[in-house]
């Protein structure tokens, strides 16, 4: 019994760091997207390169708070599996 | 991670066994006994400085979650002063103290070169009123102007206010951002005109099974944008103190000199982050309650569409 419940306990801390690590690749694949594109127009024309970094730096911030928001909800799991058990 | 959450008492340091800590005042209000207030010192043991159920005075107690409650199971309304309504009065006064010296330098010099509170603060007004009310806003952009100015500034002092040391995370908290949201929510529905209120009820152009569809999407859709507001301001700053904290709180449990000196470089490197992240925090969610406004006040020609 004790086994059974360790082990469910396990396996949610399991799912909350294998969820971080994914969200990691979430965010990393949306900024760096938005990066690229961005290098990829200021090469294109450098004149605008200012704008351009303007809103590549407002979209990084919106892409990178979705990323937080899953990363605070694996907190939370680890945090009240490890004040169960 | 108490030191991310609010809190009854302001704790600064704790230098071995003697903790340099600001008791706060709790003001309970209840129907019974009325407006009662205390210091919080007298709830919490005076060596160690915890709070308890043990530790009960005059018929409250705080317990080791820092909630308040009453030892005879009453009901009571609870307007303490705690650590983050401590930040925000500061953050207000520092706030009103700069604008009305600006204030004051524009009544005694009129439309001069501006120098001093005036000159700081003037390029944030400019831009605010041009790049985030006029562009999303459109015609009607003067009534708005002032909200949004003391959103930023609000928003943006109180971030970076929050990242010193030894200072309380006042935009971190659920309850702030979630006034703001509601603020942002009763502005933009009730200067609400006529396009907009039709929009949302009866979406013009679209035949009648559809609109039972939609009706109640676009209904969810006026919370679900504050309730976007809220959570986003509140997780992009309270996770970012939270990945400070862990990096410190590194150093602490591998004592070892080599770990300190990475892990004070990668919180000085988190901190600068952190600067940046607080003003365009800010700046979102005063361009997205400008947009939303834009969306409540914005005057369409539809007949020539459909």
């Amino acid at each position: 019994m004790l086994m059974s419940i360790l082990l469910t306990a396990g396996y949610a801390l399991m799912g909350a760091g294998i969820g971080a690590g994914i969200v990691a690749i979430g965010a990393g694949l949306g900024i760096g997207r938005i990066g690229g594109q961005a290098m990829e127009s200021i090469a294109r024309q450098p004149e605008a390169a200012g704008k351009i970094q303007g809103a590549m730096l407002i979209i990084a911030a919106l892409i990178e708070v979705v990323s937080l928001f899953a990363a605070v909800i694996c907190l939370l799991i680890a945090l009240n599996i490890a004040g169960i058990s | 991670m108490h030191h991310v959450k609010d809190s009854h008492e302001w704790h600064f340091a704790t230098f071995g066994h003697t903790h340099v800590t600001l008791p706060l005042p709790v003001i309970v209000y209840s129907g019974d006994r009325g407006l009662e207030v205390f210091m919080s010192s007298n709830f919490q043991n005076h060596e160690t400085h915890e709070f308890g159920k043990e530790y009960a005075h005059e018929g409250y107690y705080i317990d080791e979650h820092d909630h308040l409650g009453r030892v005879d199971e009453g009901s009571f309304v609870e307007l303490s002063i705690t650590k983050n309504v401590v930040m925000m009065f500061i953050v207000m006064f520092i706030l009103a103290w700069i604008a009305l010296s600006a204030a004051g330098h524009y009544k005694k010099n009129g439309a001069v070169a501006p120098k001093g509170a005036a000159a700081l603060i003037e390029p944030i007004v400019i831009f605010v009123r041009d790049e985030i009310a006029k562009n999303s806003i459109g015609p009607k952009y003067k009534k708005f102007v002032p909200y949004l100015i003391t959103l930023f500034l609000f928003i943006w002092f109180g971030n970076l206010l929050g990242l010193l040391p030894g200072a309380a995370n006042l935009t971190g908290n659920i309850a702030v951002t979630c006034t703001l949201a509601v603020l942002t929510f009763i502005i933009t529905n009730v200067n609400g005109n006529k396009d907009y209120w039709k929009h949302v009820f009866a979406t013009p152009g679209v035949p009648i099974p559809m609109l039972l569809i939609i009706v109640p999407v676009e209904i969810i859709g006026l919370f679900t944008k504050p309730f976007a507001l809220m959570v986003r301001l509140f997780v992009a700053i309270t996770a970012g103190h939270i990945v400070i904290l862990g990096f410190i709180a590194l150093a602490f449990i591998f004592e070892s000199y080599t770990i300190g000196v990475v892990s004070t470089l990668m919180v000085t490197f988190i901190n600068i982050i952190e600067l940046l992240v607080a003003t365009i925090q800010a700046y979102v969610f005063t361009l997205f309650t400008a947009m939303y406004i834009g969306g409540a006040v914005a005057e369409h020609a539809h007949d020539d569409h459909h």
